[in-house]
């Protein structure tokens, strides 16, 4: 079994990370997705990640999610492991009960929604807060309703995703997350299965919740001009690592390395 | 030129007694109705069974999977009347004596669960793993996603084959008649060995499964629709 005597057993002191990968390994078969990945992510804090495909940056947040298991090193949330857990004074893998504890810091918003099709817009708000906090009807049903109205999706409240635009359906998701109350928010791509006339609505949304909330988030996209407006730092993935990071003026403006000079002039002409 | 076509001789021995028709009627429409509950009761069991046995084979237990999965296999490919005759004939050796009913619907609603679970599981298969990964985002138990979640978006694609059986189910419960359910076949059978007239029982039968088949249909596509619109999906 790997040896994890080098990783702490808690991450104490004023300036903790809300979230810290260390030495994270992910590999299907010889492919490897993550390669002794370090990432800190501040409490409060907004961090972009992009990259070419391939690169590992959706791969971090679903290791983040706990959606899939990583194969080396440990994923700190709030201090605590998240993906280990401690067991006379080690490390140990996490049971499927320390995850569900430790999990609930954490919400996600993922490329296609992933909205729950037979629920409407409250429901879907509702699911989370009734069945696993045990919050009564209508206390979720209040909490949905302000989701919403921060979403800006309350008047479509009793209405099934499927008969709501990509663009609300995603502002949806983002309330159903919110709902939860989480500390950390996960972005994956959340705008790239949209039609470019309502990304604005949900690059808004996202942009209140910088403004308005002491979130902590992570946010993989392909908008580089939001990523620039939004973030407090930009994280460019190649290769499984982080092959540069600073905050966007700086990563946009003056990039150090080859690769995120090629990588950004592509982006560039894309456009 | 087509006389020959219709000269009596062609028909000597038919010969519909509408008078009898009418007289047996009401013993018909009776078995008619133990027909139809013998159908209701197997597959309502069948109903239930068979998601448990879909499930079973989900799940994380690779013992368990490959249990049921066997026994699926096994029930499917031996017929349906071994099954009957074996829980009715060869259950009281092993001390289980049970009567022809219960006897008979648990042969036919564990026979067609394992062909129900099938269509389950293509049911349950069909939802799209996001759902699974949107579950885990709320820190969803396995039982609260399959509850909530799956199973509802799993049942509406699945009700055209969970149907289709609805009907192969009944018209398989002649086949309880062998063990001695008074249903229409065993009830036609009966008629004709105390009067020797076969042709009006025979006939009835099949107008009865004709015109309680014919609809189910139908009524299977409307009852789709009308849970496809309860989901909003």
């Amino acid at each position: 079994m790997e040896d994890l005597s080098g990783f702490p057993l808690k991450i104490d002191g004023e300036n903790s990370p809300m979230v810290s990968f260390r030495k994270v390994r992910k590999a299907y078969g010889s492919l490897v997705v993550l390669d002794d990945l370090d990432l800190d992510v501040a409490a409060g804090e907004m961090v972009s990640v992009i990259g070419p495909s391939g690169s590992g940056k959706t791969t971090v947040l679903r290791m983040l999610m706990t959606l899939e298991q990583i194969n080396g090193g440990v994923i700190y949330v709030d201090g605590k492991p998240l993906t280990h857990m401690e067991k006379g004074g080690k490390l140990v893998p996490a049971t499927d009960k320390h995850l569900r504890a430790r999990r609930s810091d954490i919400g996600m918003c993922f490329q296609h929604f992933n909205l729950f099709p037979h629920m409407t817009a409250i429901q879907n708000c509702m699911e989370g807060p009734v069945q696993v906090l045990g919050l009564s009807k209508a206390e979720a049903r209040d909490r949905g309703e302000e989701l919403l109205e921060l979403v800006g999706m309350v008047d479509k409240k009793d209405q099934h995703p499927s008969r709501l635009s990509g663009g609300q359906q995603q502002r949806v998701a983002i309330a159903r997350a919110l709902a939860m109350r989480p500390k950390v928010m996960l972005f994956d791509e959340v705008t790239s299965a949209l039609d470019p006339e309502v990304i604005g609505e949900v690059t808004n949304v996202i942009r209140k919740l910088v403004s308005e909330h002491n979130l902590t988030m992570l946010m993989v996209t392909h908008q580089m001009g939001f990523a620039r407006d939004i973030s407090d730092r930009v994280c460019f993935f190649y290769g499984g690592k982080i092959e540069e990071q600073g905050p966007p003026a700086e990563l946009f403006g003056n990039p150090k390395r080859e690769r995120t000079q090629q990588f950004l002039s592509a982006v560039k002409e894309a456009i | 030129m087509f006389d020959w076509l219709f000269m009596d001789e062609w028909f000597p021995k038919f010969d519909w007694r509408w008078d009898y028709t009418w007289e047996i009627l009401p013993r018909l429409i009776e078995a008619t109705g133990n027909t139809l509950i013998a159908a209701a009761a197997g597959y309502l069991i069948a109903l239930v069974l068979g998601l448990v046995f879909a499930l079973a084979q989900r799940s994380q237990s690779r013992v368990l999977t490959f249990v049921v999965r066997e026994f699926v296999e096994f029930v499917r490919s031996t017929p349906l009347l071994l099954q009957i005759f074996f829980i009715f004939y060869v259950g009281p050796q092993f001390g289980i004596t049970l009567s022809p009913w219960v006897s008979g619907m648990i042969a036919i609603g564990l026979h067609y669960s394992c062909y129900l679970s099938e269509v389950y599981r293509g049911g349950l298969d069909s939802v799209p793993k996001g759902q699974w990964e949107a579950a885990t985002a709320l820190n969803m138990t396995t039982a609260q996603t399959y509850k909530r979640l799956i199973i509802p978006q799993a049942i509406p694609p699945a009700i055209p084959g969970l149907g289709n059986y609805l009907v192969g189910i009944f018209k398989d419960t002649p086949m309880l008649s062998v063990i001695g359910v008074a249903e229409l076949i065993h009830t036609a059978n009966a008629i004709g060995s105390e009067t020797w007239r076969y042709l009006e029982a025979y006939t009835i039968v099949g107008v009865i499964f004709l015109a309680l088949s014919l609809p189910a249909a139908g009524l299977i596509r409307a009852f789709e629709g009308f849970v496809r619109r309860r989901l909003g999906m």
